[in-house]
């Protein structure tokens, strides 16, 4: 019989989808959480009180700005946003998909090379400093609120303000006592996402913070690179451990209590053309700011990457083929490693998120090692790295300068994603699709074969190309990993800027336009693949 | 040839199947009639090896079934709905049970436009699923189900989801294809016009027992109780016994009498009109006139039965 082909009985299958992602969990993300634990609460062999380290006034410097910058940040954010999150939701006009489309490409950015926009557009003296970050950041996370609130203002039902208005309403209280109360909840959660992306924000912090300007993710670095006092690292790792755990729990708490009853309406009923001139002028005035707002830091980043003197031209480009006294190796080497490691840690992403996706979407005990796939995105990129390095150091784990380590720890970090985005699907299949190949003589391997495969394979590929650009873009736990004859676009970048000299920043920008164009040429892929699709998930 | 023997299933204290024996012989189309609930579908699935009986045993040819995985028994399954694979056109649909048999491409080819030709689809093999119409879908799904030669055809509501109309004529089609192919089936529906137009025989179900078996006709006889002689349309059911409607015979009163009722309402269905009768001495009676004059609402009538049309119940 055909079916005694299948490679694996469905128990085999189970244990391997099972398996394998357990295991990668424990060695790359639950041993190297150890190796932090016991640094930071051990010293020469004997359980040390970390307090001193956590009550030391820097340490207490670092916290607070990281806080008082990520609530900034938030605010600015939302601020930006809200005109545009208002006429995606309310308006239907031409072009609107688009704008939907374009809003999400600064998200997906490198951090680096934002951080470099704006180091190229503000003017001297501003460039470095808190303003600098939160603008960065607002420029950053921008999409998150406008697509959040977006779509759900889209889904409120106008006549609700309509007839507030009938009750003596005018704009104003409208907007205060019915709009924004509904839309609570869709701002709480917007507002929680960019509070957590700019408290773990490491790569524009870096940059953009200068000496004085530091968060905990930056300060573990500086600890650990500049200072090498590896157990303050490591308790800073706890202390922005427990922040993050902190910041989820109210989050979560706030959302329970904010959920306001009631269904959400299709955009076809909620959507109306604008109809006044003053409508078209809101619309065309909010896209307008915001258009310049994301376009304009992007578009003199460019200029500046073929800035030559007073004129322009592509020397920076032809710089990039020579060794610099920057790298151990050319740049042109660095956009090539990126690439190929880039490309070895999607394929491990893809594998290892997509077994656990199955293991997740068919059976009753995914639930547990869905959350656990979860942590990675708890613990910062920089937490990782660090962690990597202090766990992976001795026989037999010796892999810090091994090459293969830098694509396993963006695995890592592009795992959450590819689970979010396979196992969804893998859910959404109707079970009786599997039955009745089953009752045409597909084995279960078969089954799979035959009919998840193919039913996943957009979604796969969707995840493939995201795993892909967050590799590409991955700086915080590739800056302590990357061996320095082999560096990456993004850790060239941040070598380029420590070094004096116009050449050496005219070659970072150029470094960074051609990261910014591998990382939107491959999500512009995965958009197309993702519309010729019927799911989706963002 | 396949046997089903006390089989029970619970889900949780619910018995969604309580001891249903069922036998089907070669060649011979089944239908199980019940209401949604009655247990049914589960009863294909027990069969189809898709849901694991908690007690009794499925036997097919002499052979218990019990150890054998749903993909080795070769029993074929309809689904409600279709469940057809949208990732494939057509011909991927109905070729997926030869490949996995094994067949090699041209064999499936000659069988995949056979199939087709058999339900009236020739040419629709490279046909997107999304683009059929629900009779369409169902036929695929039928072919989709015949193309590996199954030993047993299990068929779940398979024209649950289309108008009236449609299924009308998709019945008179598969009459046709059951007996080209003769087909061994089991065919589920809660209408009782499909299985009695399918059924050589008709089991009728109710919560999770089988409660009667027979022909058509042994069942309009004989129903087993007065739920089965309500379930199959009898009018007039009451104190144990059945009065046929076509054994009412209305005598309109013209002389100011009260007679020994008031005609409630009088639906034209075909080319019979159906009286319903409420009675002076209480209750109401059903009737059927074919004659073209018939009682109005608001007449008055006496009312006689020919006893050959009293069914005493068991």
């Amino acid at each position: 019989m055909d079916s005694d082909r299948a490679p694996l009985s469905g128990r085999g299958f189970r244990a391997l989808s099972y398996g394998v992602p357990l295991a990668f969990l424990a060695l790359f993300f639950v041993f190297p959480l150890a190796a932090i634990l016991e640094r930071g609460l051990r010293s020469e062999g004997d359980l040390a009180s970390p307090l001193d380290v956590v009550t030391d006034p820097v340490t207490r410097e670092v916290v607070w700005f990281t806080a008082w910058q990520a609530v900034a940040s938030t605010a600015l954010t939302i601020l930006v946003a809200l005109p545009a999150a208002y006429v995606l939701g309310r308006f239907a006009f031409p072009g609107r998909a688009l704008v939907r489309a374009l809003v999400v490409v600064p998200f997906v950015l490198p951090t680096v090379v934002v951080a470099l926009a704006f180091l190229a557009l503000l003017p001297d003296g501003l460039e470095r400093g808190w303003a600098a970050i939160l603008v960065a950041h607002a420029f950053f996370n921008i999409a998150v609120v406008v697509r959040v609130v977006g779509t759900f203002w889209a889904g409120l039902d106008p006549r609700v303000s309509e007839a507030a208005s009938t009750l003596g309403a005018g704009p104003w209280r409208r907007l205060r006592e019915v709009t924004l109360p509904l839309l609570a909840p869709s701002l709480a959660a917007a507002a929680a996402v960019v509070f957590l992306f700019s408290f773990t924000s490491f790569g524009v912090v870096l940059i953009l913070g200068g000496p004085s300007y530091s968060t905990i993710e930056a300060e573990i670095y500086n600890q650990a690179v500049r200072l090498f006092d590896l157990r303050a690292a490591a308790i800073l790792s706890l202390v922005q451990l427990a922040c993050v755990a902190l910041t989820v729990w109210i989050t979560l708490r706030l959302e329970t209590r904010l959920s306001v009853a009631g269904h959400l309406r299709s955009e076809r009923e909620t959507l109306r053309r604008p109809r006044t001139r003053r409508e078209w002028a809101v619309v065309a005035g909010s896209l307008g700011a915001l258009g310049l707002f994301l376009g304009l830091p992007l578009a003199v980043l460019v200029e500046r990457s073929l800035a030559v003197g007073d004129g322009h031209g592509l020397d920076a480009y032809r710089e990039l083929t020579r060794p610099t006294s920057a790298l151990l190796a050319t740049p042109w080497e660095a956009v090539v490693n990126s690439v190929v490691y880039a490309a070895a840690a999607t394929a491990i992403a893809v594998v290892v998120g997509g077994l656990a996706a199955f293991a997740i979407a068919g059976t009753r005990g995914g639930r547990v090692l869905d959350g656990l796939l979860m942590l990675p995105l708890g613990a910062s990129a920089v937490m990782l790295g660090f962690g990597f390095v202090i766990a992976f150091d001795r026989w037999p784990v010796d892999f810090r300068s091994e090459p293969w380590i830098v694509p396993v720890v963006q695995a890592l970090v592009a795992l959450p994603f590819v689970v979010r985005a396979v196992a969804p699907t893998l859910r959404a299949i109707d079970e009786r699709q599997r039955e009745a190949a089953a009752l045409l003589g597909a084995s279960p391997g078969r089954v799979r074969r035959e009919i998840d495969l193919p039913i996943v394979g957009r979604a796969l590929a969707v995840a493939a190309g995201f795993a892909f650009a967050i590799s590409l873009g991955e700086f915080g736990a590739t800056v302590f990993l990357a061996r320095p004859d082999s560096p990456t676009l993004p850790v060239a970048i941040f070598r380029f800027l420590g070094r004096p000299g116009e050449l050496n920043a005219a070659q970072a920008y150029a470094l960074a336009v051609i990261l910014m164009g591998v990382t939107v040429v491959s999500v512009v892929l995965v958009e197309r693949i993702r519309r010729r699709g019927n799911g989706g998930w963002i | 040839m396949l046997a089903v023997e006390n089989v029970t299933v619970h889900f949780g204290q619910l018995a969604a199947l309580d001891g249903v024996t069922l036998d089907l012989g070669e060649g011979e189309i089944v239908a199980v009639l019940g209401s949604s609930g009655s247990g049914k579908s589960t009863l294909l699935r027990v069969i189809a090896g898709l849901q694991r009986p908690d007690a009794g045993r499925v036997v097919l040819d002499g052979e218990d079934l019990a150890t054998i995985p749903p993909h080795r028994r070769g029993i074929g399954l309809v689904f409600q709905d279709h469940a057809l694979f949208h990732h494939r056109d057509v011909r991927g649909n109905v070729a997926f049970g030869l490949r996995m048999r094994g067949d090699d491409g041209t064999a499936i080819d000659r069988r995949v436009r056979q199939l087709l030709e058999l339900v009236g689809l020739a040419g629709y093999e490279q046909r997107a699923i999304a683009t059929l119409s629900g009779g369409e879908q169902q036929r695929v799904a039928l072919a989709r189900a015949l193309a590996p030669e199954p030993r047993v055809l299990l068929l779940d509501e398979p024209l649950g989801s289309l108008d009236r109309l449609l299924r009308d004529r998709l019945l008179e089609e598969l009459q046709r294809i059951f007996a080209e192919l003769s087909v061994t089936a089991l065919y589920v529906t809660h209408d009782r016009a499909e299985a009695f137009a399918l059924g050589d025989r008709v089991a009728v179900m109710r919560t999770g027992r089988v409660v009667q078996v027979g022909t058509a006709d042994e069942l309009w006889a004989r129903p087993a109780d007065e739920d089965v002689a309500r379930f199959l349309g009898l009018a007039n059911v009451r104190d144990g016994q059945v009065v046929r409607p076509e054994a009412v015979r209305l005598g309109r009163v013209d002389d100011g009498r009260d007679g020994d009722g008031v005609v409630e309402s009088a639906v034209r269905q075909g080319p019979t009109v159906r009286v319903v009768v409420r009675l002076r001495e209480g209750g109401e009676l059903e009737a059927v006139v074919s004659s073209l004059e018939h009682p109005l609402p608001g007449d008055h009538v006496d009312v006689a039965v020919d006893p050959a049309g009293i069914v005493r119940l068991r």
